[in-house]
């Protein structure tokens, strides 16, 4: 996918005054200084999900670079005005690198990596780039194949519960390649989607968890941060899987597996790369096979025929035999939209805003 | 479990369940409010009962000393509002909206260490014989404590607040502090006490939180139903039955919204997620058009502040 | 034990000393704070109060972060005179937004004079228009508008959503939560080029000196001022309960409006599934740390919007997590609030106590 131009507003201005001075340069850093990495974060530390597995991949920086390195965080940053300032700080407070992670602070990274061209940016999830602005992103719904293999497999009542946060492509997509291979392997299976809107509210997603459930199905997944849905699942003896981190901790016999967001080695990798001089502008989406979606041990109630067939959905993703959204595809009506033997390309996944065959209900346009 | 019965009792349990913490931090809001104080900061005093109850059953694994922890976590934040508010006389309104702030920042500098940790819950009590009747036993007599608690509590409160001499004194308090001040009654100390209990329940509302509604700590997880709770009082009318019949209804419509979606309603779900609080401020219009029992209940004196004249 | 004796009358000594007085306590709090934690304490007050404004950008941002804030806080405080509660302050924001930023996406194809005003009145508008609900019930029903203006505002948030998921985002965005980026035209004139310091920020002072005339110097403002004491009274002066409840909240509704509106046309640029922090509600906070005077709001403001910029810059400077920060900001806004204590009542301390 090429680049998107970027549309930057030029702006009128009442009074100009000093604008160079109003913009200050980072100071020249000398290269016996460590450099500094600093982190945007949308939600806390302790959200035990997005955030928490971000301030992992931080912490592994640190624990890989040891005192080249200095990390700084900000929590909590709303994906409002006040991003566009807080990266600021991080830029003119002599950080050389700086991840911003979450799609809200795609514009605001921009501008101001127009104002700082020496410090390199790192936006997650988003699609603007520039000369010192990469983007990276993780194929989770890579993962998403796998445990729709598994799930389609061991569902009894042919009813998945799919606890979901915000109709955003990331998440429909997360959708769709868990229906299509379920489909795959058991063409009776459907998904009932609610939609929490929030990312991270434990009492909500347990109701919402509890409500499908008594809707009539019995393995639950979710795309929202919190082990409430599979602490229900545990509590009501039917089955789930976990979301950006290991959850077996809430759910010793419910977790089936579990999708772990992995940005530990391209952290480092990124890191490195400003560290030799190296680094550039790319755009990465990375799947299993970097090891960026990874998965824990499975379950002690997956039996060894869902272990082959996952392993297998898995290998095939990793070797490239294999892609989720591999033809035919059918939309909702049963009618088909891609073709067997033709494959989605990245720039339809990103937009994603249908659902495929096998999905409840339907989405809002 | 079977059947059209059975539906509906799994609805209601789950319902239950979402209600439970809003009718502890509403009724103990309700108190406060009919001494004549306004503590907006239900919501930070949740988070911190939410968060020492946690780390107590994770240090001690005792779920009973929890439950005290977090109440007495709530009381410590309202003493602390108590102080600004009835001593020092500073802004009600302003103080519970900093009490928030600073209760959120609290709960999580002290859950730091306890991101991950898992708790199973605690248990349910199962009445003996009445849990065996169908549809009434699973619905009435399998809960947890808190949840036997919560209905206990209400009709204690309603009797206290109109049976009892003491439930006059404070009504009195709250209706005019001038008045219960020239009869003798000693209205800093009634409030401190509607206040504090008032944070009790706040801090057992956060600890049924973290360790029935979703057993665990995670930042923030009260997730705005502090605010809810303060709502509810006004939508009661002040009065403890209502307050159970307004967490119910909340919590009903916001169940049975993602029912809807479940079975595939096909209306956005933002929309639907909008019902709750529409539904709340319709019927708050049908109970507002009986304006005699407004009149009856909302203390005169709430929020304003008391300079003893003399 | 600690005794209060009231004076005679309020001192006018102690209603400026007071804040510094506060001031000096939270640095002393937060010394034992930051020893706890084993920060260095110098340079903890540094970067929390020093470094965020110790250049014209980040004065510039002290004026963006603030503007909203007073905007809202001086028209929230006449009604909060009145005894009128308006806590959906935040949703009348939104509502603004929404309004303001649909007709800058309406007009996306024209770059004329002419839109951003018209997005200003719409905005203006759609404050004006949410806030009118809860006057609408409160007027015909006596619905308490504590609970109606509050629920709105959860309303207001999930009709944002579903408009950027949905009706508003960008054609071209690869089906993003968010709207278009508005055109030059659709953008705030900024008041310092090379910072964020938009046209807001001058006229949140404006708002604030028309609500201090309005309060001081009119009849409407002395009828607000009674109903707060004695709501029976104030009908001598010719306002009915009913209109003085209408005046504040549209007259709130119309300013948390244009706050909204002036943060999509002003440093977000485009609609997005969140367009405030919370101002509407943090905005409650500055009406009474200045003491419900439009003069006092702006003060206030400014205090509040540097502790949200030192909260961000301690993060950066000191790795000190936000918890922290939110604890030394709560007592920050503990002793601003307690030393108004001493206005009207001496401390004595020990002895004559009394039952």
């Amino acid at each position: 996918m090429s680049d998107v131009s970027l549309f930057t507003a030029t702006r009128r201005s009442l009074l100009t005054l000093a604008a160079a001075a109003a913009i200050t340069l980072p100071g020249i850093v000398s290269a016996d200084d460590p450099l500094k990495v600093g982190f945007v974060y949308v939600g806390p530390v302790g959200d035990h999900g997005w955030t928490y597995r971000h301030d992992i991949g931080r912490q592994a920086i640190e624990a890989e670079f040891g005192d080249k390195v200095e990390t700084t965080f900000v929590e909590s940053v709303p994906e409002g005005a006040d991003a566009e300032r807080v990266i600021r700080r991080l830029a003119s407070s002599g950080h050389g690198l700086i991840f911003t992670t979450s799609f809200g602070y795609m514009n605001p990274t921009v501008k101001v990596a127009k104002q700082f061209p020496d410090v390199k940016f790192e936006h997650a999830t988003g699609y603007k780039r520039a000369d010192n602005v990469s983007t990276y992103s993780a194929r989770f719904y890579e993962g998403r194949a796998v445990i729709g293999t598994m799930a389609g497999m061991m569902t009894k009542t042919n009813t998945i519960g799919y606890i979901a946060s915000f109709p955003i492509p990331e998440v429909v997509r997360g959708i769709n390649a868990f229906s299509i291979a379920m489909r795959k392997v058991n063409p009776d299976a459907e998904i009932k989607v609610i939609w929490v809107n929030t990312w991270y509210d434990p009492g909500k997603e347990a109701d919402a968890a509890k409500t499908l459930i008594d809707q009539g199905a019995d393995i639950i997944t979710q795309h929202t941060d919190s082990p409430a849905p599979l602490q229900v699942a545990e509590e009501r003896g039917v089955l789930g899987f976990g979301q950006a981190s290991d959850m077996s901790a809430f759910a010793p016999q419910a977790q089936l597996t579990s999708i772990i967001d992995d940005w530990d080695p391209y952290y480092i990798e990124r890191t490195q790369a400003v560290l030799d001089g190296t680094w550039e502008s790319v755009d990465t989406w990375r799947g299993i096979d970097s090891g960026m979606v990874g998965f824990p041990e499975y379950g002690p109630n997956v039996p060894d025929d869902v272990k082959a067939a996952a392993e297998l959905v898995r290998e095939g993703i990793v070797d490239g035999t294999l892609h989720p959204f591999d033809g035919p595809i059918n939309n909702q009506m049963g009618e088909q939209i891609v073709a067997a033997g033709e494959r989605l390309d990245d720039g339809v996944l990103l937009g994603m805003d249908y659902y495929v065959e096998g999905v409840q209900g339907s989405l809002p346009k | 479990m079977n059947g059209e019965s059975s539906m509906f009792v799994l609805i209601a349990l789950t319902v239950i369940t979402a209600a439970t913490p809003l009718v502890f931090a509403a009724i103990g809001e309700l108190v406060t409010e009919r001494s004549g104080v306004l503590n907006l900061g239900v919501e930070g005093m949740m988070l911190t009962g939410a968060v020492f109850s946690f780390l107590c059953i994770h240090v001690t694994g005792n779920a009973f000393l929890s439950l005290l922890v977090g109440i007495f976590a709530g009381m410590v934040m309202a003493l602390l509002f108590g102080f600004l508010t009835l001593t020092l006389q500073a802004s009600q309104v302003a103080t519970g909206l900093a009490l928030t702030i600073f209760g959120t920042g609290v709960s999580a500098l002290v859950g730091q260490s306890l991101i991950g940790v898992a708790y199973e819950g605690l248990p349910k009590i199962a009445i003996p014989v009445l849990s065996e009747l169908p549809t009434v036993g699973p619905l009435l007599f399998q809960h947890d404590a808190l949840v036997y608690l919560s209905w206990l509590l209400v009709p204690a409160v309603a009797i206290f607040l109109k049976r009892t001499r003491p439930g006059l004194v404070l009504r009195s308090v709250g209706d005019s502090h001038d008045a219960a001040h020239a009869l003798g009654y000693r209205v800093v100390r009634v409030r401190y006490i509607a206040t504090l209990f008032g944070g009790g329940c706040s801090g057992l509302a956060g600890a049924y939180l973290s360790m029935a509604y979703a057993p665990m700590w995670v930042e923030n997880m009260s997730a705005g139903r502090g605010w809810i709770a303060l709502a509810l009082v006004v939508f009661a009318v002040w009065q403890p039955g209502w307050v159970l019949f307004g967490a119910y209804l909340f919590g009903g419509i916001t169940i049975l919204q993602l029912h809807g979606q479940g079975i595939g309603i096909n209306v956005p779900s933002q929309l639907m997620s909008m019902l709750p609080y529409l539904t709340t401020i319709v019927v708050l219009v049908l109970i507002s058009l009986d304006q005699g029992r407004v009149r009856r209940n909302a203390p005169a004196a709430i929020g304003q502040v008391f300079r003893p004249t003399t | 034990m600690i005794q209060l004796k009231k004076r005679a009358n309020p001192s006018v000594l102690m209603g400026y000393l007071a804040p510094v007085i506060a001031l000096g306590m939270t640095l002393v709090a937060g010394f034992l704070l930051f020893a706890v934690l084993g920060v260095p304490i110098g340079e903890a007050f540094k970067a929390y109060f020093i470094e965020p404004v110790s250049d014209l950008y980040g004065l510039a941002e002290l004026g963006v972060k603030a503007a909203p804030l007073i905007m809202i806080a001086a028209a929230l405080s006449l009604g909060f005179r009145a005894g009128i509660w308006n806590i959906g302050a935040e949703g009348q924001l939104i509502l603004g937004g929404i309004c303001g930023g649909a007709v800058a996406l309406a007009f996306y194809e024209v770059e004329a004079f002419y839109v951003l005003p018209l997005m200003c009145l719409a905005g203006i508008a759609g404050g004006m228009a949410w806030a009118a609900i809860p006057a609408l019930l409160r007027t015909t029903v006596n619905a308490n508008e504590i609970l109606t203006s509050l629920m709105l505002t959860y309303v207001a948030s999930l009709l944002l959503s579903f408009l950027v998921h949905g009706p508003l985002r960008d054609p071209d965005g690869f089906n993003f939560p968010e709207s278009r980026l508005f055109h030059d035209a659709a953008t705030l004139p900024l008041v310092l080029s090379g910072t964020r310091l938009h046209i807001g920020a001058p006229i949140a002072i404006l708002v604030a000196l028309l609500a201090w005339v309005l309060l001081s110097r009119t009849l409407l403002g002395f009828a607000l001022r009674v109903n707060g004491d004695a709501p029976k009274a104030a009908r001598h002066t010719g306002f009915g309960q009913g209109q003085l409840v209408w005046f504040s909240l549209l007259f709130t509704g119309a300013m948390a409006g244009l706050a909204g509106l002036f943060e999509v046309a002003g440093p977000i640029g485009q609609l997005n599934p969140v367009i405030s922090p919370g101002y509407g509600f943090t905005a409650i906070i500055v009406a009474f740390l200045g003491r419900l005077h439009p003069v006092g709001v702006v003060f206030a403001g400014l205090v509040m919007a540097l502790s949200y910029l030192g909260g961000e810059n301690a993060q950066i400077a000191l790795n000190m997590p936000l918890a922290v920060t939110g604890v030394f900001q709560g007592m920050l806004l503990f002793f601003l609030l307690a030393a108004d204590v001493l206005i009207h009542y001496r401390i004595v301390f020990g002895q004559e106590r009394r039952a």
